[in-house]
């Protein structure tokens, strides 16, 4: 990768998944000054206090995945909360964003536990969640932690109890995993769906020809930030990445994955995000019909106000 | 409602039972860990991979042939017991006879490879594998809500343990198996095909991984990767009960599970951890093990 | 012609191969060290640094498992504490000099090799491997939890800062220079170390312990200052890699990265100087160039067979088997 930048001398750089090689990429292209575009990465700091002017983090973060989803559920009236947390600083983070947002909102939170990263097994976990009576059980975890604590779930009757489940950061790709008999009715935010219109639908047509399988907001991320890095090229006639990016900054961005987007000064795309809601066997045509679209919520709603932000780019700082 | 350290009684049974399944799963991969290092002195770091293929092989069963759970409950662990053989009989066998630490690392190799193929076929994101019909729903204890499946687990695990158990140290056969073993010459002379048991055995006891890779695959998420870590703790089960001790294994297993289970109650931070603390302190005071013969 | 005459023209003869030997060796070597010098204006230097760390990791792991005969599947432990250490002091003490920092990240991975080897060495064979294996584990464990390692995330932006307040590290080339110099005297103490009256007794309780303690040689001892040093130069590596990446992650410590030093060690030739060092060659490079092309996927198939292979074909490895070949066809 810094071999790449270095000697080969690449000037964009784009996908980019696992956060901490993110991290660490990032600070070589500021090192080097050119331009990285994040789609796969999860961490709300890599816009935070990692921040720097040679990135760009497009698709979605932790920050609107939490916020979203908990916002939506105290307001439906799920005013108790009990927090499952991965036992790692991406947990940690997780959990007080929750927090805040169940707080801020009116609800309460009643309980929380520490499970240790990766947990195999959840139903000592579940149990003890089932036991606290909560209304919500969130879970401030990701990957297979997240499907396998949702599986424990369903299995030990929660849902069933009346309890609801909140998966804080879940993807297309986890939830045809779980499949619809297991995941229905869960509600998580999300940054695009290949079936939320005509255009997206356009694409991910095109996606699934060519490999199968319909595409994650990752995937129309990807896309997306190339075509506009590419545009901002031609448009500028430069390839340095400072000129570049002060163009991508300066176009809003309506295409088959955003809508209402814009690139602020901290490298951190915002644009509309949506709540969705896992449907039930019998509402689901087919392998990947898994979504129905609840609520959008608004770009500058969705993402971490710039005011909260410990970015060294934010000029109040 | 009583409480012991801040937990309410009824949650504390709930993990005690809770501990005992997942003591099940540790004592059925324990036991093909021991029958494996007892009788062939192979320390068999592929295991994790065939309890992997076990569960894999489940769903890829389904998804392809439609196979269902009953019948991949015997056919998963006859072909990753077949799979098992092949690598005895091509590779392990050429390393007979040498430091159990070259078999440590060549099953170390051969579970790199498999994972790594599978990886690429399948992913890590997990495979879909719906519960079978019949398991679906629980009963209500009281102090807990016991879904069918868990409690088919245990009864299953058990009785699978309790047979191989039987089967080694009770029977001809057993007696068979351990002299062959320990005296191939001899064995030999009898006119006993003692290669052929050796590469049995060793399919045997990767089909006990197997037989517990199908049983959770309905509950866990089935991902190439998910023998890789169960593996370590499955071996420090194994050490702690006495390396080879096929009984010890399978009791050391539910008696960590149930460890497992009450630090995942008082204090879950330390529940990755607890049973490497507990390997530790048995070697310190007992270097082979709970159940382990001084060597 | 008398026989002492004869006597002496054998001596002869033998003192003069043993010198045209050792003038042999001295030319590989001067080659090899001019190699090593001119290396970085043709090859990118980071990655030849990552070489060098690896090297001085497998060869810190061979005098423990070649010379000593202790399967140690922990030594991930030391890679990643002195790693972090070394990290975690240079980003948050800026008047600290880069040397500071990667000596105390030493310390502390020779204190704890300390701890594993007092609780491990009675510990025979693959026991010995488990009880290792489980404290490496304890030790992960604490890496992943503890905040400021990070976590997941790993630890980042650790600044190269300035040899002895001097030379500033930030440049490829001087980093370069120095972290060859640290491997070069590493591998000049390894190398005295095996041939010293004490790497005898090493090599004597590897090949027959109960005959070592017979002869009076108190082994416990020997094996733990083996271990100690052995965890040392091992933390040495780590610490050496988290200032040449700047980073420090979970991966140093996972008992996968055990596993590999294992395989570098096995593929070059345990129990030989060069071999350990010609292994992590060998793997880092396979690593690599198998990373940009068309079978990135395949890395770890690909590292499994070729420690299936090694195990089944050539267990003393790449160096153990040139030896042999040399023995067996010149005399």
């Amino acid at each position: 990768m810094r071999r790449w930048v270095e000697n080969d001398n690449v000037d964009m750089v784009a996908g980019l998944v696992a956060s901490s090689v993110t991290i660490a990429t990032t600070k070589v292209l500021e090192e080097n000054n050119k331009l990285g575009l994040v789609n796969g990465s999860a961490a709300s700091s890599i816009t935070n206090e990692h921040c720097t002017p040679n990135h760009i983090h497009y698709a979605y973060d932790t920050y609107p995945l939490a916020n979203g989803t908990a916002g939506a559920i105290v307001k439906e009236g799920g005013k108790t909360w009990y927090i499952l947390t991965a036992d790692y600083a991406f947990g940690h983070s997780m959990e007080k964003d929750v927090t805040a947002v169940v707080e801020k909102n009116g609800g309460e939170v009643i309980g929380s536990i520490r499970h240790p990263f990766p947990t195999p097994d959840f139903s000592s976990f579940i149990l003890q969640a089932q036991a606290s009576g909560a209304d919500v059980i969130a879970l401030a975890n990701a990957g297979a932690d997240t499907t396998n604590a949702i599986t424990t779930a369903a299995e030990f009757g929660v849902t069933q109890a009346g309890q609801t489940i909140a998966g804080l950061v879940v993807f297309l790709t986890d939830v045809h995993a779980l499949g619809t008999e297991v995941a229905q009715g869960l509600q998580l935010t999300t940054g695009w769906y290949w079936d939320m219109n005509d255009e997206a639908r356009a694409w991910s047509d095109r996606f699934m020809e060519e490999t199968g399988a319909r595409p994650t907001m990752v995937h129309a991320g990807i896309y997306s930030s190339t075509i506009q890095y590419l545009n901002a090229i031609e448009k500028t006639g430069s390839d340095d990445s400072q000129i570049v990016r002060k163009q991508m900054m300066d176009t809003p961005i309506n295409d088959m994955f955003a809508t209402n987007g814009r690139i602020r000064e901290d490298g951190r795309m915002v644009h509309d995000m949506y709540l969705a809601e896992v449907k039930t066997p019998e509402e689901s045509s087919g392998e990947w019909d898994l979504y129905k679209i609840v609520r959008t919520i608004p770009a500058d709603e969705a993402f971490r106000p710039l005011a909260d932000s410990s970015c060294k780019l934010v000029s109040s700082k | 409602m009583s409480m012991i350290f801040g937990v309410p009684m009824a949650v504390l049974y709930g993990q005690l039972l809770i501990g005992v399944i997942n003591g099940a799963f540790y004592a059925l991969l324990s036991l093909g860990l021991a029958v494996i290092f007892g009788l062939l002195k192979i320390i068999n770091f592929a295991h994790g991979a065939m309890y992997m293929l076990g569960a894999m092989g489940t769903v890829i069963l389904f998804d392809t042939l439609g196979v269902n759970y009953w019948v991949a409950l015997f056919l998963a662990p006859v072909l990753v017991g077949t799979v098992g053989v092949l690598i005895e009989y091509f590779l392990l066998r050429r390393i007979a006879g040498q430091d159990h630490i070259y078999s440590l690392l060549l099953t170390f190799g051969v579970a790199l490879i498999m994972q790594g193929i599978l990886t690429n076929i399948y992913g890590v994101s997990g495979l879909r594998y719906s519960m079978p019909d019949v398991f679906k729903g629980g009963v209500n204890l009281g102090f807990m809500f016991l879904p069918f499946y868990r409690a088919w687990v245990i009864v299953a695990a058990l009785i699978v343990c309790f047979g191989t158990w039987f089967m080694i140290e009770k029977t001809k056969l057993g007696a068979y198996l351990r002299a062959g073993t320990e005296d191939s010459q001899l064995m030999q002379g009898f006119g006993i095909n003692v290669p052929l048991l050796v590469s049995l055995t060793y399919g045997f006891g990767v089909m006990l991984a197997a037989f517990a890779g199908v049983l959770a695959a309905p509950i866990y998420s089935v991902t190439p990767v998910m023998g890789s870590h169960i593996l370590i703790v499955v071996f420090a089960v194994v050490v702690i009960g006495g390396l080879g001790s096929i009984g010890g294994a399978i009791i050391t297993g539910i008696l960590m599970g149930v460890v497992e289970g009450l630090t995942k109650t008082f204090y879950p931070p330390a529940s990755s951890a607890v049973i490497f603390l507990v390997m530790v302190v048995v070697l310190m005071v007992r270097p082979s093990g709970l159940f382990g013969k001084e060597a | 012609m008398s026989q002492t005459d004869i006597h002496s023209d054998i001596q002869k003869s033998i003192l003069s191969q043993q010198k045209t030997e050792n003038r042999r060796k001295w030319i590989l070597n001067g080659v090899l060290l001019v190699l090593l010098l001119l290396a970085p204006f043709v090859m990118y230097p980071v990655f030849l640094m990552k070489i060098l760390c690896f090297a001085l990791f497998a060869v810190a792991f061979n005098l423990l498992f070649g010379f000593t005969g202790l399967l140690s599947f922990g030594h991930a432990a030391f890679l990643a504490s002195g790693g972090y250490t070394t990290g975690y002091l240079l980003s948050n003490f800026s008047g600290l000099t880069t040397e500071m920092g990667i000596i105390a990240g030493t310390l502390v991975a020779t204190v704890l090799g300390l701890g594993f080897a007092l609780l491990s060495i009675r510990r025979q064979g693959i026991y010995f491997a488990m009880v290792t294996l489980a404290l490496a584990q304890l030790v992960f464990f604490f890496f992943v939890q503890a905040s400021f390692t990070g976590g997941e995330d790993g630890m980042h932006g650790v600044p190269r800062g300035e040899l002895f307040g001097l030379i500033n590290l930030e440049d490829n080339l001087n980093m370069y220079y120095f972290v060859l110099a640290v491997f070069l005297g590493c591998y000049l103490l390894v190398q005295r170390i095996v041939s010293s009256p004490y790497g005898h007794v090493l090599k004597a309780i590897k090949q027959n312990e109960p005959r070592a303690v017979s002869l009076g040689y108190k082994v416990d001892r020997y094996k733990i200052l083996a271990f100690v040093i052995s965890a040392a130069l091992a933390g040495l590596a780590g610490s050496m890699k988290s200032v040449v990446f700047q980073l420090a992650s979970l991966n140093d410590a996972h008992w996968h990265m055990s596993g590999e030093v294992i395989l570098m060690t096995l593929v070059g030739g345990m129990g030989t100087l060069l071999g350990p060092v010609l292994g992590a060659t060998l793997v880092v490079n396979i690593e690599y160039q198998l990373g940009q092309g068309p079978l990135r996927d395949w890395v770890d198939p690909i590292l499994g067979g070729i420690f299936v292979l090694t195990v089944l074909a050539f267990r003393s490895g790449i160096v153990g088997e040139v030896q042999k070949f040399i023995r067996k066809n010149m005399g």
